[in-house]
């Protein structure tokens, strides 16, 4: 029986110790009325040769393209030490560290894992992950609307070079408990918020969101963004791409005061594409609003021998113990994933995160100037960029796409649907996976699809 | 054992894993955007990196290194067929925004999943998108609001949670913007239905149950709970965190309810990941379908297809960036695969099974069941109100000793309801003779209270650290490493 270890006379001795003559009996305080019937619809079980034949043949059914596609999921390389280890059984098997003596290793990589995002973010705490960018978003806003008691108003202000997708999730999350979400616009020609452009006067709100790359891969002016912010009592939350952060200004020390929080995706750092998940949010704060964060936080303490160790802290905030006052519902996290992450960061390093960053970044600078070498191709805003560049046609950008793609190459992210006032434009990624071979294959074949080639 | 950070040397490098410094210069950001100095991460080489956190996974209890009977989170064996086969370059390399001509592949599979899960829930629809239990919980509780509010029936603003329910009920139902209030248990384990009776009323909008039970108990009067709730105006929300006792043997959509999540990191096997991830897809009726969260997967002459907002105008929206959590729904794809229509069947019965024979011998053998008059499901609670009383230990010194015997702790002091309990689910794929193992070692343990109850009461000792001052943790937060703070 497939991972049932039972043996027949084990069976039978285990029934006998029960008392009853069969397993069926075990079910008799459910209504007979209510016995399932055959689940004839549920294929036979697979041995798990035939599974992995079946699952061959679908993975093959993916192909393989070439991908130049960013919009939220970065590939990077990942050194095979990082799922190595993170797929071991130890961590991969274990569950929430609630029997902390038992758990010292997934609590004390947690603790480390927390260290390094308040590094990377220059903000002084941080939880032990979220499901992912966007839901860590929605958990930011409800955060700094708890945390701002100066602000009267649940506004949040949240600019349209957020990721579309993003702002949906915090719509869907935030939308049943009082908040208002208004979206501020952006200067067309820069592709980020213009802070000449924001009112005088924009009324009592509890924060804004300041994405630093925004959706168009655009660097922002976070310092005055920031102190904007805070110039009219609102809390600065900081969405932000954590390996751009190895080269960017951390939120800590944007403006005169630095974000309050910072959240976002934790893919970039040793986590695969994999179809969009799972993936993990990250989230650090000022330590002024830890108790208002949500999710598991670690701490380090002493044992009863006075010998430092690790164990889930400020509980007190957690639906298991506040029940309906908790933070939040969310209850597990994404170890899995931080467990990767903080192996990847460890084999990076400062230094190695930069080059990553910096290789993806010029990498994007050379795609973009290969293709705005080509007739019809243009460049669409002024503004600085980290790894990912919008691009303008003078065709139909979906079907140009589809062409590419139908020559082995995902040419980038259509901008028409979520942003139909930048015309024919694309969002399009190269990070250091992608070789001056791969970046002319591009080229060419984007020239032969708006049959220039 | 020392930090990462501690082994750190200044310009140590795992050389390989980076590019070249060549291509390194960012000359078109402005100085202003760009930052100042390193941030704090370590500087050590691979074997260093490699060794750590090997040496740091095995201080983890694990279930590929031990029985872990945590009641409620269904500890059974990972297949390492499901991380194998999920884990295939084809499914890894797969870019979330793909288009569909790239994705037949992962598509099927997905679409498959819930076409199974439908089946075995007895549901009208199924969405695969919320990212873990509690995601589940509020797609489900959303959907309920947003039933409501399309009928214009904007008076029900209470959900209605027993009291032996999960922290993450009452606290979904706020988020919500609901109410939570709570419904008493009677003495045999089930929902008071009287209380029940008289707390529904136009401002219901729904109930939030578990069955079987957080106590360990199949809630008998299913039936007559639903008509009452769907009597009053209101839905039935349907917790799965249980439903591997009830697998292919009773179906959530016959026992009435509008709506229910599943916890793939339970029933169907998926890792627990030290915390996560998991993933909770929700099922509905007819009534909640317009109201699904997005994406799903259609089909239609042979090709698989996303179905997002512009088919589904009613949707409570999107959770998550992309959908979900794909590469753990793959891993309860690959799981049913191989379970098949027959193995499902088996999950509850030997899970139920294990369970119930657990409860006996422990019966057997002095210890008090909370519900002994009850047949067990998958799981089954035992009190230690008697040693608790008469030798002063309690069941957290039972859990941490435990610990010493080699085995992980049952879940402690939840259900909140029973006094110095122990919650504790085998699962179907442990054998006979760890379970015998284990309530041996529970008895040796309650034998050391009698006689020296010091040893227990002071345990754990052979793990790498022993009980820690949690207090101080909270009132003292260290939550982060700084160089300054150097070893202590």
């Amino acid at each position: 029986m497939p991972f049932i270890p039972h043996t027949e006379s084990e069976t039978a001795a285990m029934l006998e110790a029960i008392g009853i003559g069969g397993i069926e009996a075990l079910f008799d305080e459910i209504p007979p009325g209510l016995r399932a019937p055959d689940s004839t619809a549920i294929p036979p079980g697979l041995n798990e040769m035939a599974t992995a034949r079946l699952l061959a043949e679908r993975a093959d059914a993916n192909g393989a393209p070439l991908c130049f596609i960013g919009a939220g999921a970065y590939e990077h390389h990942i050194p095979a030490a990082v799922w190595e280890i993170a797929a071991r059984g130890e961590f991969y098997t274990a569950y929430t560290p609630y029997q902390a003596e038992a758990s010292q290793g997934t609590l004390q990589l947690l603790y480390e894992y927390q260290t390094m995002m308040t590094g990377l973010t220059a903000l002084d705490v941080s939880n032990a992950s979220l499901y992912d960018g966007a839901s860590a978003l929605a958990e930011a806003v409800l955060m700094a609307v708890r945390a701002n008691r100066s602000a009267r108003s649940k506004r949040v202000l949240i600019p349209r070079t957020v990721h579309p997708d993003y702002r949906r999730v915090v719509q869907t999350i935030v939308s049943n408990q009082g908040i208002i979400i208004e979206t501020l616009d952006f200067d067309p020609r820069s592709g980020a918020i213009d802070p000449a452009a924001l009112p005088a006067n924009p009324g009592d709100f509890a924060a804004l969101v300041v994405p630093q790359p925004n959706f168009f891969g655009v660097l922002e002016e976070v310092d005055a963004l920031c102190d904007w912010a805070h110039s009219h009592g609102a809390l600065v939350i900081a969405l932000t791409n954590p390996m751009s952060l190895a080269l960017l200004k951390p939120p800590g020390a944007w403006g005169a005061e630095g974000a309050d929080i910072a959240c976002g995706e934790g893919q970039p750092l040793g986590v695969p594409l994999a179809s969009g998940g799972p993936y993990f949010g990250f989230m650090c704060s000022k330590s002024e609003h830890v108790r208002q964060m949500p999710g598991r936080i670690i701490g380090r303490t002493v044992d009863l021998d006075g010998k430092p160790g690790f164990a889930l802290t400020l509980q007190a905030r957690e639906q298991h113990i506040r029940r309906s006052k908790a933070t939040s519902n969310i209850c597990t996290n994404q170890g899995l994933l931080v467990t990767a992450a903080t192996i990847y960061m460890s084999l990076l390093g400062a230094e190695g995160l930069r080059r990553v960053a910096s290789a993806s970044h010029a990498n994007t600078r050379q795609l973009r100037d290969t293709l705005c070498a080509i007739k019809g191709v243009t460049p669409l805003f002024a503004r600085p960029f980290f790894h990912e560049v919008v691009l303008q046609l003078d065709a139909d950008v979906d079907a140009v796409l589809a062409r590419m793609a139908d020559g082995g190459i995902l040419g980038g992210y259509s901008l028409k649907r979520e942003y139909p006032e930048l015309g024919e434009s694309l969002l399009v990624c190269a990070t250091e996976t992608k070789t001056p071979d791969d970046l002319r294959r591009y080229a060419e074949t984007c020239a032969r699809a708006l049959g220039r080639g | 054992m020392t930090l990462i950070f501690e082994q750190s040397a200044p310009a140590r490098r795992a050389a390989l894993q980076a590019p070249a410094a060549d291509a390194a210069a960012v000359t078109d950001i402005s100085a202003a955007l760009l930052r100042t100095t390193a941030p704090l991460l370590p500087e050590v080489s691979e074997l260093q990196v490699v060794r750590h956190y090997t040496r740091l996974s095995q201080k983890n209890f694990s279930i590929d290194t031990h029985f872990y009977p945590l009641g409620s989170c269904t500890m059974k064996y990972n297949p390492r067929a499901c991380n194998t086969l999920a884990s295939l370059p084809g499914f890894l390399r797969r870019h979330p925004h793909a288009p569909e001509q790239f994705s037949q592949g992962f598509l099927a599979c997905m679409h498959e999943l819930q076409e199974m899960l439908k089946e075995v829930t007895g549901m009208q629809a199924v969405s695969l998108t919320p990212m873990a239990g509690s995601q589940g919980e509020f797609s489900g509780v959303a959907m309920i609001r947003a039933y409501h509010t399309a009928r214009g029936d904007h008076a029900r603003d209470e959900i209605l949670v027993p009291d032996a329910a999960h922290g993450t009920n009452p606290a979904t139902a706020v988020m919500c913007g609901y109410k939570a209030r709570e419904i008493p248990t009677n003495a045999e384990g089930d929902v008071d239905i009287d209380a029940l009776r008289a707390a529904v009323g136009p401002h219901t909008a729904g109930l939030m149950l578990t069955n079987p039970s957080t106590l360990g108990v199949f809630e008998r009067r299913i039936k007559e709970i639903a008509g009452i709730v769907h009597e009053a105006g209101g839905l039935l929300y349907y917790d799965g965190a249980n439903l591997n006792a009830i697998l292919g043997k009773v179906r959530p959509g016959d026992m009435g309810f509008d709506v229910i999540h599943l916890n793939l990191h339970k029933t169907f096997s998926t890792p627990h990941g030290g915390g996560g991830p998991g993933a909770g897809p929700v099922g509905v009726g007819e009534k909640l379908q317009p109201f699904l969260p997005v994406p799903m997967v259609g089909a239609a002459n042979g090709r698989y297809h996303w179905i997002t907002e512009k088919d589904r105008p009613q949707t409570i929206g999107r959770l998550s960036a992309f959908a979900g959590n794909a590469g753990i729904l793959m891993r309860a794809y690959i799981y049913a695969r191989m379970l098949g229509r027959e193995g499902m069947h088996r999950v509850a019965e030997y899970a139920t099974l294990n369970a119930n024979y657990m409860a006996a011998r422990m019966k057997e053998r002095g210890f008090e069941l909370a519900f002994p008059q009850r047949r067990a499901t998958h799981e089954f609670i035992v009190t230690m109100r008697r040693e608790s009383k008469s030798l002063h230990v309690s069941a957290m010194d039972f859990a941490k000793r435990l610990l010493d015997y080699g085995f992980h702790a049952p879940t402690t002091y939840f259900p909140m309801l029973v006094p110095e309990c122990l919650l504790i689910e085998p699962t179907e794929t442990e054998d006979k003779g760890t379970l015998d193992a284990f309530i041996d070692a529970l008895c040796q343990i309650r034998a050391e209270a009698e006689a020296t109850p010091d040893k227990v009461t002071g345990a754990p000792y052979t793990m790498p650290v022993r009980r820690l001052d949690d207090v101080r943790a909270a009132r003292e937060p260290d939550l982060a490493w700084k160089p300054s703070s150097g070893a202590r």
